[in-house]
């Protein structure tokens, strides 16, 4: 049981002086998503018939190459922003919480790398 | 992980039915949650008939008639009866709001009254609010000011200024919309919740208080604040008819708007 005045459990390690960042680069990230997915839905669709040659020339150009980088990349950013958030509000401390954070950073990163590479590889 | 079940001494039990008298016609249940902690008994519901006849139009006016004439042990807090003093929440018909407030007429079906939820029970619908007035002190609910006071007057403030208090300075702090909120109820330890931060505005906006920035400063953390996804269960629940989640979203916009 702890002695701990009710005050001081509220003060606990005080402010963490951020947060604010978190919450406006997902807002940010959530509005920038929304014409990159429709634009990469319309042209999946366009090309639903189309053969391997036609896709990858269509990757490679200098706009479509461009806009599937921001939308991998925002995407993962704000993927891994929503997850953090998540696991913030479920999961309390402990090993749990660092494995899991760890895991969302790291995994977030090695797909965003790949598939960054995959991209460029097509494009340049 | 956040405990999304009950441990089994909290399991809530059938528990005992009292009947009306025999002449009572317009008769209604109140079902309502029972705990005792020295009876070392799980939770029940006990069952009260109440005769609406002899009974006032609120909800509170029925367990007063309970408490009063059927069974004096039942428990709860109540001061004001007008919906000004807030030490009558509880959950009633499956929303938070005051019991004092609540027509009976707009609840169909028996009347369900629990405590407020995801909270510590001392006794039947009492709950223990140390943590909720804590965080409240925590944000310094007072004017603080740098400038000396004006010497036998008061702080002058406009019309237009006093009107931006409209909305927030009626918050009884009767701790409804905290109770209703998921982030509250999982990370309560460190998340103001929605009271408390309606709060904290109604002194970030006061043009009398010059210590908006340290104020700012204090709720800029992960929990404190940004636990809020703004799901509006506190604007919904409040029997004030206030909108906690708004003010909520005006510190956020107060954040952003003080990086640049």
């Amino acid at each position: 049981m702890s002695m701990n005045t009710p005050i001081s459990k509220v003060r606990g390690l005080g402010s963490a002086k951020s947060g604010t960042d978190h919450w406006w680069i997902q807002k940010i990230a959530a509005v920038s998503l929304i014409p990159l997915t429709i634009w990469f839905v319309a042209s999946i669709v366009q090309m639903t018939n189309a053969d391997y040659f036609t896709v990858r020339a269509w990757l490679a150009s200098p706009i479509s190459a461009t806009l599937m980088l921001l939308y991998i990349v925002i995407g993962l950013y704000h993927l891994r922003l929503g997850l953090q958030a998540v696991v913030e509000d479920y999961v309390v401390g402990g090993g749990m919480k660092v494995f899991l954070q760890f895991s969302i950073l790291f995994g977030c990163t090695v797909i965003a790398v790949g598939s960054i590479f995959s991209v460029l590889k097509i494009a340049l | 992980m956040a405990e999304f079940r009950l441990p089994k001494n909290s399991t809530v039990k059938k528990g005992k039915y009292f009947k009306a008298d025999d002449g009572a016609t317009n008769v209604r249940k109140y079902n309502i949650y029972r705990w005792n902690e020295e009876d070392g008994e799980n939770p029940r519901i006990d069952t009260y008939e109440v005769d609406m006849d002899k009974c006032g139009p609120m909800v509170l006016d029925g367990l007063i008639k309970i408490k009063n004439e059927i069974d004096p042990t039942l428990t709860f807090r109540r001061s004001c009866r007008e919906g000004v003093c807030g030490s009558c929440a509880m959950n009633i018909a499956g929303t938070n709001t005051l019991a004092c407030t609540k027509d009976n007429d707009e609840i169909k079906g028996d009347i369900n009254i629990y405590p407020l939820p995801h909270m510590e029970v001392v006794k039947d619908l009492v709950t223990d609010l140390t943590h909720f007035y804590a965080q409240y002190s925590s944000i310094k609910p007072w004017m603080q000011t740098v400038s000396p006071t004006p010497s036998g007057a008061e702080r002058l403030q406009s019309p237009e200024d006093r009107a931006k208090l409209d909305g927030l300075y009626e918050c009884v702090l009767c701790a409804s919309c905290s109770t209703s909120c998921p982030s509250y109820w999982w990370n309560s330890e460190k998340y103001l919740g929605p009271a408390v931060l309606l709060q904290a505005y109604r002194w970030l906006i006061d043009s009398r208080d010059e210590a908006t920035g340290e104020r700012l400063d204090d709720l800029e953390d992960p929990f404190r604040l940004y636990r809020c996804h703004t799901i509006m269960n506190c604007t919904n629940t409040c029997p004030k008819g206030l909108n906690p989640a708004k003010a909520i979203a005006e510190i956020k916009k107060m954040m952003v708007e003080r990086q640049g």
